[in-house]
């Protein structure tokens, strides 16, 4: 009794085919990340320095360092944070905690699927319309800033609202029936068990603009421009469009430069996403219910 | 003069109280008198329309869209459902216990002080005053001596029993007049039950108490008076003891009596 027949046999093999086959698709999933992590780390890591951190470039930008670039994009990536975080929150509070299931709230959360679908090359171009010529704040950090916002609004609304969902409603409940307004119970209850997910949640989705290259470069960023910037009206270089330049426009730039500029970017939003990831832990082991 | 005195005496009185959910009425012509200071329990099989009686009352049932209610419902003689009525206000004379205690996500003591300080508004409440208002609703709740020496530890911490007392307790500090209740054991275990039906006991004669339950035996043991409803409608209202010995209506023994349920 209880032996394996020859169907169980066959069923045993089937799973480990299918298990094994899982596996090495997941494998094939990380294989690309490793890979450009190595070739970067392989390639540009012997170019890193303090200096190639801390000076302008020299020499047509065929020599020198990245600081003004790197200064650059972390302007743009905070002014983008502190446009997109109010008004993004601000929308998702009204989606979650206000917002009757009616037609129009169908129709803002359909446009707020729609506008995370657009190219950034349109939002670009929007940018461009809008804040460099219609508001007239000319090639400025504001005004690639701004458009960086627009684009990273509906991942910022998605993650906030799916904080403040996980909030029990029985708690939002146990509120309203002590006479609390929506106001009170979000002020009381809702935002402070959910503040910490949406602020962790909002710098990953925001800072992967970091990374962006085409709604900044006709907004905001320039070519090369060896100073810093005083305030959000001047240009800026950024380190997305500096490793653009330097890779396709610049003849003679040493081969590990390039890679150096990558790593060094995608450093800083790996560093981002582990610290709002590790936050997350954390707080998820605080949590009390 | 007479009708103010009823009315003192009365802490619920409906009227004609129809109520529909979308094109389904829950409740037909409702008729209700529920006497101040007393423990009423509301029976009748699922879908009866008592917790809809029951949120009506609280006007919770409303955060629902698509719920219609005609009639009048009258707390403490003031009708709930006129314009000028503020919800706020509505729900501190009127509190609420549900099925599953539902403390905050805040220590002991917050959940205690929680709706005080609502209904303060910008006032501060001095850490003295804090701690004599929790001290006070948790010994009426019979649950300050198991919790005095942790109170600001979080609340979800606590067994579902004393869970239950907290959530009566921090329905005191902004003295309603009315409790509802709605099947405030069925999360418990006999003991549990026990406990805080004994609680509901202390609790009568200072507090209106209108409680919900599928339990029989406790509509029996915790209750003054006892309506049975079938089909959203009021069968029968009378004094507990005579409901389970000699209901008038036919469909209240059978259900009594466990044929239908």
């Amino acid at each position: 009794m209880f032996e394996a027949s020859q169907l169980n046999i066959r069923n045993r093999k089937v799973e480990r085919l299918w298990g094994l086959l899982f596996l090495v698709m997941t494998i094939l999933l990380i294989l690309p990340v490793l890979v450009i992590l190595g070739v970067l780390i392989y390639k540009g890591g012997p170019i890193l320095s303090i200096d190639f951190l801390f000076t302008e470039p020299k020499d047509g930008m065929t020599a020198g360092g990245i600081f003004p670039a790197l200064v650059g994009t972390v302007w743009l990536v905070a002014v983008a944070l502190l446009a997109s975080v109010p008004v993004g929150v601000a929308a998702a509070l009204y989606l979650s905690e206000y917002a009757p299931d009616n037609w129009l709230t169908r129709v803002i959360n359909l446009a707020i699927i729609n506008l995370a679908g657009v190219p950034s090359i349109v939002h670009a171009l929007f940018g461009v319309g809008a804040f460099v010529l219609f508001f007239r704040f000319g090639t400025s950090i504001l005004a690639a800033s701004l458009t960086l916002a627009i684009m990273t609004l509906p991942v910022v609304i998605v993650a906030t609202r799916e904080s403040l969902q996980a909030v029990p409603q029985a708690f939002r409940e146990a509120c309203w029936n002590m006479g609390a307004s929506r106001w009170q119970t979000i002020r009381h209850v809702v935002l402070p068990n959910s503040i910490s997910g949406i602020l962790t949640g909002v710098i990953l989705e925001v800072s992967r603009t970091a990374g962006e290259t085409a709604p900044i470069m006709f907004t905001g960023a320039a070519f090369f421009l060896p100073f810093l910037p005083q305030s959000v009206y001047d240009q800026t270089m950024a380190m997305s469009l500096h490793l653009f330049v330097i890779s396709t426009q610049v003849p003679g730039v040493p081969e590990a430069m390039p890679f150096g500029v990558a790593l060094v970017l995608i450093s800083m939003v790996l560093v981002m996403n582990a610290v709002s990831i590790a936050f997350r832990m954390y707080l998820r082991g605080k949590k009390k219910w | 003069m007479d009708s103010e005195l009823q009315a003192a005496a009365l802490a619920i009185e409906t009227e004609k109280l129809n109520l529909w959910y979308g094109t389904f009425q829950a409740l037909y012509d409702v008729d209700l008198q529920i006497k101040r200071g007393r423990i009423t329990s509301m029976i009748g099989p699922s879908g009866c329309g008592k917790t809809t009686f029951l949120r009506s009352v609280n006007r919770i049932n409303e955060r629902l869209g698509y719920v219609r209610t005609m009639g009048s419902i009258r707390v403490l003689g003031h009708d709930i459902y006129r314009p000028e009525v503020d919800l706020g206000q509505v729900r501190k004379q009127v509190g609420m216990v549900f099925q599953r205690p539902n403390p905050l996500p805040l220590s002991i003591r917050e959940n205690v002080i929680f709706g005080y300080r609502l209904a303060m508004g910008q006032q501060k409440v001095s850490p003295a005053e804090r701690d004599e208002i929790v001290e006070k609703a948790l010994r009426q709740v019979l649950l300050w001596d198991t919790v005095k020496d942790r109170l600001g530890r979080p609340a979800i911490g606590l067994s579902l029993e004393e869970q239950q007392k907290l959530c009566i307790a921090r329905l005191l500090p902004v003295k309603p007049a009315v409790l509802l209740m709605d099947e405030p054991c069925s999360a418990l275990d006999p003991k549990g039950t026990e406990a805080v039906e004994e609680l509901i006991w202390e609790l009568r004669g200072e507090y209106t108490i209108l409680i919900v339950t599928h339990n029989m035996a406790q509509a029996r043991r915790a209750s003054e008076e006892c309506i049975f409803m079938l089909l959203g409608k009021v069968i029968e209202h009378t004094p507990t003891e005579e409901i389970f010995v000699t209901p008038e209506n036919q469909e209240t023994a059978d259900y009594i009596e466990g044929r239908y349920g």
